[in-house]
């Protein structure tokens, strides 16, 4: 056990991050708060985006961990952490194609044919063309191999017809790496199979989905006898259940990853806020009551990354996630929702001031992150069915469903 | 950076488990417990030739000259078996602290033997108050001719009534000073305080004019809470580490009957109430060991982030054990609450745990003092 970085380590981090210090836009977080009108700003800032991605491909940071040959850098997982990490500190903007960096490309790049690699996966790395991903449906959700989209096989195309929804970046997608059903009369996880689909093709039709918080982060995505080339199976026919748990595999390692960070610095806003804010005529800093909450959001703040740093050395080690990946979802999703609580509790009424609000603090922030953390134990599998996964998986208790 | 056992690590954990599982089973640790002092000399002698007894002291002083890693591997392993006894007092409380301020000649005569496993130890610190916080030590030393004379009440003290001496904190005038006093000397007098963790006793030790000599003095001021709170700190690592070992135990002792139990004709463990208890426990006894490692690392290292790191172990286990041992008796149902089941031994076990060096609240608020009080430059 040793903690310290190692010289690779330490240089990789250095290198990584006199390059962000050089060329990430510092005027993210300004452009966030934009009083524009909503719909025209989320699209300039998604084209602001794009460019921020193109600027990481070029400097060789896109696609860390892919393969050399395919683009990427082959870089470890350790070094991946740090990549996630290095740009959460300096508060740099998201990658817009993050679901085709991590995880339609390394999907590609394992069950993908190798006319698909060579087709695809540059465009994912430089952004010239955004990915999503159509897996849950409106009555297959936890349930994923109920879902009922149907390909049906016409000459050499599919002919798609169904609805998706809870599609990130839908509005914004090129393509979508599409989960449907090909074998009606198969066992449900049999007759699966998953398609590459050109969101420009004729019968598609994509629709905002707005959420609690006012975004429309998600979309609704409508398939009407979309012509599908069947050279554009990924893997085989019949056999998606196996390439969409390759992909979802991805999504649960990767959402926790660089929160640790962002979750820190709100930390840090919030202890300083705490020594400002007054409360029963001292500072909510001196408040025990507040004192020991926060603490604990702390503890759990840094647990969390230690569980990671647990978690990446065993698969670096053996190549398998170990029962402390396994409760991260739970465990980061679960803590921000308290967290979060525990942020309104200490802004008091000044906490729920929305953006535009001259009286919020930091823009109406923490009221956005207090609803925004609601969705936290749903989305990526809900807690319910970590919690299925941790007990049949890792404890080896008999399956409940 | 490797976050987990080296192979060395990784065989030493392999020996101490089979060790104590060959060596403590827990019909053994029924019978220890049923002792007035749960200890057992035999046992004790074989953990020495093992040399469990100085793991982490230096060569020089009988010990294996292992790091704070290697100690918590030993503890967790200790912890799975519910090892009755003086260890953690012995080695970790008196041990460290005689470390940190002892002479050279000290350290020959009291901790050579307890690396040795010649002699058992304890540190006398709580008083009626109560307080993890040396600050709280008001037992009076008076300087006389001879050394010190001690008066007044230590509470709490765990098994002072195998020590051969305490490690005891006392006040001369303002300053913190401790000496080593031998259980047998004149005026000092030990009593029971029966507790619901019978594995582990606790004393209450009253000084009545109790005559230290002038080279048992080991520290006053400074270096005297310098080494207590070294002292504390490792043992906090250590029990901490414990308790993840306890937690480990448990988890698999409810996960196999809620295999094995049958209701509504299927295993229990099929319905999700109690599937998700289980995960619960996973999460909980997982979070507590990546913590306490942490700890044990970053006091190894003597890094800036230790303190924090050792209270942050110190108050998620703290919970965890507790809540870990709700959950474990929970899933056994009528059984679980048995006297003949042996989860209420490891829950006894926790709730003491908690209470030892400071529970959650008690290490939340020293967290506070960092990360709330000073502002964090360094994420």
């Amino acid at each position: 056990m040793d903690l310290n970085p190692t010289p690779q380590e330490r240089q990789f981090r250095d290198e990584l991050r006199a390059w962000l210090e050089a060329h990430a836009p510092r005027d993210w977080e300004a452009r966030q708060s934009a009083t524009a009108s909503r719909e025209a700003s989320m699209e300039a800032r998604f084209a602001f985006l794009r460019d921020w991605q193109r600027q990481v491909y070029e400097a060789g940071w896109a696609g860390l961990s892919w393969p050399k040959e395919y683009g990427g850098r082959g870089a470890t997982l350790m070094e991946k952490a740090i990549f996630t990490e290095e740009m959460a500190r300096i508060g740099a903007p998201p990658l817009p194609g993050i679901l085709g960096l991590e995880l339609v490309g390394p999907t590609i790049i394992a069950f993908g044919a190798e006319e698909q690699k060579q087709r695809y996966l540059a465009k994912i790395l430089s952004g010239e063309e955004i990915w999503c991903q159509g897996f849950s449906e409106p009555n297959a959700g936890s349930d994923l191999a109920a879902l009922r989209t149907a390909a049906a096989l016409d000459g050499d195309h599919f002919i798609v017809n169904g609805q998706k929804v809870w599609t990130s970046y839908g509005w914004a997608s090129d393509w979508c790496e599409l989960v449907v059903r090909t074998d009606a009369a198969a066992e449900k996880h049999k007759g699966l199979t998953v398609l590459l689909v050109d969101m420009h093709s004729p019968g598609v039709e994509v629709r905002p989905l707005r959420q609690m918080t006012g975004e429309t982060e998600f979309n609704e995505l409508f398939f009407d006898n979309v012509r599908v080339p069947a050279a554009n199976v990924v893997g085989r026919v019949n056999d998606g259940w196996n390439v969409a748990l390759g992909t979802l595999m991805h999504e649960r390692a990767l959402l926790g990853a660089g929160l640790q960070i962002t979750f820190k610095r709100q930390f840090t806003r919030l202890a300083e806020l705490a020594r400002r804010i007054e409360r029963n005529g001292r500072p909510a800093a001196e408040d025990p009551v507040i004192r020991q909450k926060l603490a604990q959001c702390y503890a759990e703040i840094e647990i969390m990354r230690l569980n990671q740093m647990r978690a990446i050395s065993r698969v670096m080690e053996t190549g398998k996630p170990g029962p402390e990946g396994s409760i991260q979802k739970i465990f980061w999703s679960e803590l921000n929702q308290r967290f979060q609580q525990i942020a309104m509790e200490l802004l008091g009424p000044y906490g729920q001031l929305t953006r535009g609000s001259e009286f919020a603090f930091d823009d109406g922030q923490w009221a956005y992150t207090w609803l925004r953390a609601r969705g936290n134990t749903i989305e990526a599998g809900t807690s319910e069915i970590q919690r299925n996964i941790v007990g049949h998986f890792v404890l080896g208790l008999p399956k409940s469903y | 950076m490797q976050f987990g056992l080296t192979e060395t690590q990784q065989v030493l954990k392999n020996s101490a488990r089979e060790f104590f599982s060959a060596e403590c089973p827990i019909a053994e640790v029924r019978r220890m417990m049923e002792t007035p002092t749960a200890y057992d000399a035999a046992l004790w002698q074989k953990m020495a030739h093992q040399g469990w007894t100085g793991v982490i002291f230096d060569e020089e002083y009988g010990g294996l000259g292992l790091g704070l890693v290697e100690m918590a591997v030993a503890l967790e392993e200790m912890g799975r078996a519910l090892l009755p006894g003086p260890y953690l007092s012995t080695v970790l409380l008196a041990g460290v602290a005689i470390d940190a301020a002892g002479t050279a000649a000290q350290k020959c005569k009291y901790l050579s033997r307890i690396s040795m496993g010649e002699a058992h130890a304890t540190l006398a610190l709580l008083e009626a108050s109560a307080c993890w916080d040396p600050d709280a030590v008001q037992l009076n030393a008076h300087p006389t001719p001879a050394g010190f004379a001690l008066n007044g009440r230590k509470m709490f003290v765990p098994d002072a009534a195998t020590a051969d001496f305490l490690v005891c904190a006392a006040r001369r005038g303002p300053d913190l000073g401790l000496f080593i006093v031998p259980t047998g000397a004149r005026g000092l007098a030990v009593s029971a305080l029966p507790a619901i963790d019978e594995t582990r006793k606790l004393y209450q030790v009253a000084f009545a004019d109790v005559p230290v000599a002038e080279e048992d003095f080991l520290a006053i001021g400074d270096s005297a809470r310098a080494a207590l709170d070294r002292a504390l700190a490792v043992a906090t690592v250590a029990l901490a580490a414990e308790m993840v070992g306890g937690m480990q135990r448990i988890m698999e002792i409810a996960v196999e009957y809620a295999k094995a139990r049958k209701q509504f004709g299927k295993p229990i463990g099929q319905f999700q109430a109690v599937q998700h208890l289980c995960a619960d426990m996973l999460l909980l006894t997982e979070s507590s060991r990546s913590a306490a490692y942490y700890a044990a690392w970053a006091l190894q290292e003597r890094a800036p982030e230790a303190e924090v790191a050792v209270s942050i172990a110190k108050a998620y286990a703290s919970d965890a054990y507790r809540e870990v041992g709700n959950r474990a008796i929970q899933v056994q149902g009528g059984m679980g609450f048995t006297w003949e089941n042996n989860v209420h031994l490891y829950y006894k076990r926790a709730k003491a745990s908690e209470l030892m060096f400071g529970d959650a609240s008690y290490h939340r608020e020293r967290i506070a003092r960092t990360v709330i009080d000073k502002a964090i430059d360094k994420l």
